[in-house]
């Protein structure tokens, strides 16, 4: 059975589709981060030194991994956007980028909260934290070109661009980040105890999961309204029950 | 009528980019005398002892110099756009790469490199150390290269934007902490008795890795903003 | 020989034109119509290659333009509204200047006596800031006579220019034809050519 793949990428044909896969990614996230946060919450030991505080982990890493991957993956859906001048990548790429944006944040306020009570204080420049800093600032530049070029096409392409190259400075800036810690600080703070309790593990596992199939979720639901805005004076949208419906209330 | 070669083009792009510099020699000396100014904020934000000042002399430089370049960036492309000749060089039948590499190269010696040459006597406001001042110069030397090749992708995607000086600098900064890291990294080893030699190699790997791709991708992206 | 295939363009949600057909052979001058908005510049603007057409094919010799890149840029000469010559030169040195850019260099005697032609004697050395609106429209008219492209893309070359300088276009214009070049330019003024039959393709 050979499916026409490309059928499903003209926006037309996908703002349905995307519709219909939300639910098969919103509710099982709902449920996995439910369980997730219940195993990491009272099911999880107590840890020995850091005691009840370590417990943000759950949340902290999960969301560093993602705001992580999924800037890589928001410039992979740029540059395909950008080769092959496919439009739902582009938008798939200027979906993807708030989110990450959060992830990032969350990442950053998270890790914060975990440091107060670790290192006693909010903020240190550790090389983790820092470069989730700038990470943040990447997501933000990408947002802030994109929000201030009126033309879509061009503001897709010129944040693709720079999505492309902020990925090719990632590592770079990581790897510079790492070294200018472990020279002005000594040592690295590091996770205490280095086995992962089954129950630890577990708990990871299912927020990390629900994570992702939240930015799915989220990312699919956010591609129908820049489908909707940028499709706005087109045929299909106007006929598409639920726009018919706000018109007819409106007039 | 002679045809030019890619060298001839490249030193023809420089050589009118300072000629214009020179007839309009004000846009110049405003970042330096900004980069002056930053530096010499610093000892009165934080304080005179002469100890922490000596500390933290090259990271305040770096990051003056930084602020510097990002505050001529704009300037880059937007003359050239406003008055049509932007158009003319998309049409270049040789390079626009090439083009654009000049173009770098002549706002570098614009910028850049009077901020590198002035550096030294700054950081005597901080009493530096004679070694610490060349290295001092010469990592200016080795990384405002890199900030003009970066902060020409950033001019270039925002060029013609309303605030487009602001966002430059949103979109260039972070992409040039590493060249800062290793920048000030370099005069700290050289204070606190160590080898400067990973430092300077890798300014030198930045350099080089930015000259290959960014005058093609300042280029892609002067394309996609012409449109 | 340029050849033009169902070309479409927009800019933003607005579709300009769509279904667009021509060719241009050897010696033929084309001239875009249509009112204010139709899409004369952004035609023009799309067979320079700035923008990317929605849909269709512009072929240059039965090669696509794309492809050909900056050999096709070689054989183009392209005048827009913007005039291209900077304020802080004068007029001798934006004539060099801006033949560098188009490939080539050109002595300064060549300069001298191409910007005479223009009717710009005397002022070559004059800062192009001092100049009249038309003048700076001469200056930037005057790469026509240093180049050798085959294809002059003119957007309103007539603006600004008075009877004689508008003379002197139609005269460079035939003789750029009579060499075997091919000229498309827009207008909202008359331009004849002697001898040559000005095709005409309007946008609606």
């Amino acid at each position: 059975m050979a499916i026409n793949w490309f059928k499903y990428a003209a926006p037309t044909t996908f703002y349905g589709l995307a519709g219909k896969m939300i639910p098969f990614f919103a509710w099982p996230a709902a449920i996995l981060f439910v369980i997730g946060l219940y195993i990491g919450f009272f099911v999880a030991p107590t840890d020995a030194v850091q005691s009840e505080a370590y417990r943000i982990i759950f949340l902290h890493v999960p969301a560093s991994i993602l705001s992580m991957f999924v800037y890589l993956i928001m410039a992979g859906y740029a540059a395909l956007g950008l080769i092959f001048n496919t439009r739902l990548s582009s938008m798939m790429a200027q979906a993807l980028a708030p989110t990450g944006a959060l992830f990032a944040f969350i990442s950053l306020w998270s890790g914060a909260l975990w440091g107060k009570p670790m290192w006693g204080a909010w903020w240190v420049w550790d090389a983790r934290l820092t470069s989730e800093l700038i990470l943040l600032f990447l997501y933000l530049g990408y947002i802030a070109l994109h929000a201030s070029i009126e033309d879509p096409r061009r503001a897709d392409r010129a944040s693709a661009l720079l999505a492309i190259v902020g990925s090719v400075n990632v590592p770079i800036i990581y790897f510079s980040v790492k070294w200018w810690n472990t020279l002005h600080q000594g040592a690295t703070i590091k996770m205490s105890g280095t086995s992962m309790q089954i129950a630890m593990q577990q708990a990871m596992f299912a927020v990390l999961a629900a994570c992702w199939l939240y930015v799915i979720a989220i990312t699919l639901a956010r591609v129908r309204s820049i489908i909707l805005e940028r499709e706005a004076n087109t045929q299909w949208v106007n006929d598409l029950p639920e726009v018919k419906q706000t018109n007819g209330r409106l007039s | 009528m002679n045809k030019l070669s890619l060298m001839g083009l490249f030193g023809l792009v420089v050589r009118r980019d300072l000629l214009l510099a020179m007839r309009r020699r004000a846009d110049v000396l405003t970042t330096l005398i900004f980069f002056v100014m930053v530096v010499s904020l610093f000892p009165l934000g934080v304080g005179p002892e002469i100890d922490m000042l000596r500390k933290m002399a090259s990271g305040v430089v770096w990051v003056a110099a930084l602020l510097a370049s990002m505050l001529s960036l704009p300037r880059m492309f937007s003359a050239d756009y406003a008055d049509g000749t932007l158009e003319q060089m998309m049409l270049a039948p040789q390079s626009l790469s090439v083009l654009v590499l000049g173009k770098i190269v002549a706002h570098w010696m614009l910028s850049g490199l009077p901020l590198a040459l002035i550096a030294p006597v700054l950081g005597l406001q901080f009493d530096m150390s004679a070694p610490a001042l060349w290295t001092l110069v010469l990592t200016l030397l080795l990384g405002t290269p890199v900030l003009s090749m970066i902060g020409a992708i950033g001019a270039a995607l925002t060029l013609g934007l309303r605030g487009g000086g602001v966002l430059v600098s949103l979109l260039v900064l972070p992409l040039c902490i590493p060249v800062l890291i290793f920048g000030a990294g370099a005069v700290d080893a050289v204070t606190s008795g160590m080898s400067v030699a990973s430092n300077m190699s890798l300014l030198g790997a930045f350099m080089l890795f930015a000259l290959v791709f960014t005058p093609f991708v300042a280029a892609q992206a002067l394309r996609i903003s012409m449109e | 020989m340029l050849e033009v295939g169902n070309l479409a363009c927009s800019r933003g949600d607005h579709r300009l034109f769509s279904g667009l057909c021509f060719t241009l052979q050897p010696g033929q001058l084309l001239q875009v119509q249509g009112a204010n908005g139709s899409g004369k510049t952004s035609l023009l603007r799309t067979l320079c290659g700035f923008i990317q057409p929605d849909e269709g094919e512009i072929l240059w010799h039965g090669k696509r333009v794309r492809d050909l890149g900056e050999d096709y840029y070689a054989e183009l000469l392209y005048l827009g509204h913007l005039n291209a010559i900077k304020d802080e030169l004068n007029a001798l040195e934006n004539l060099q200047m801006s033949a560098g850019l188009a490939g080539y260099t050109i002595s300064e005697k060549q300069a001298v006596s191409v910007l005479r032609r223009m009717g710009l004697q005397r002022r070559e050395h004059l800062p192009v800031r001092v100049l009249s609106q038309g003048q700076r429209r001469r200056v930037a008219l005057a790469r026509l006579l240093t180049s050798d492209a085959h294809l002059w893309i003119l957007d309103e070359p007539l603006t600004a220019l008075d009877v004689g300088a508008v003379g002197l276009m139609q005269e460079l214009i035939g003789e750029h034809l009579s060499k075997g070049g091919m000229t498309i330019f827009t207008t909202h003024q008359p331009l004849q050519v002697a001898g040559v039959e000005t095709r005409q393709l309007t946008l609606s």
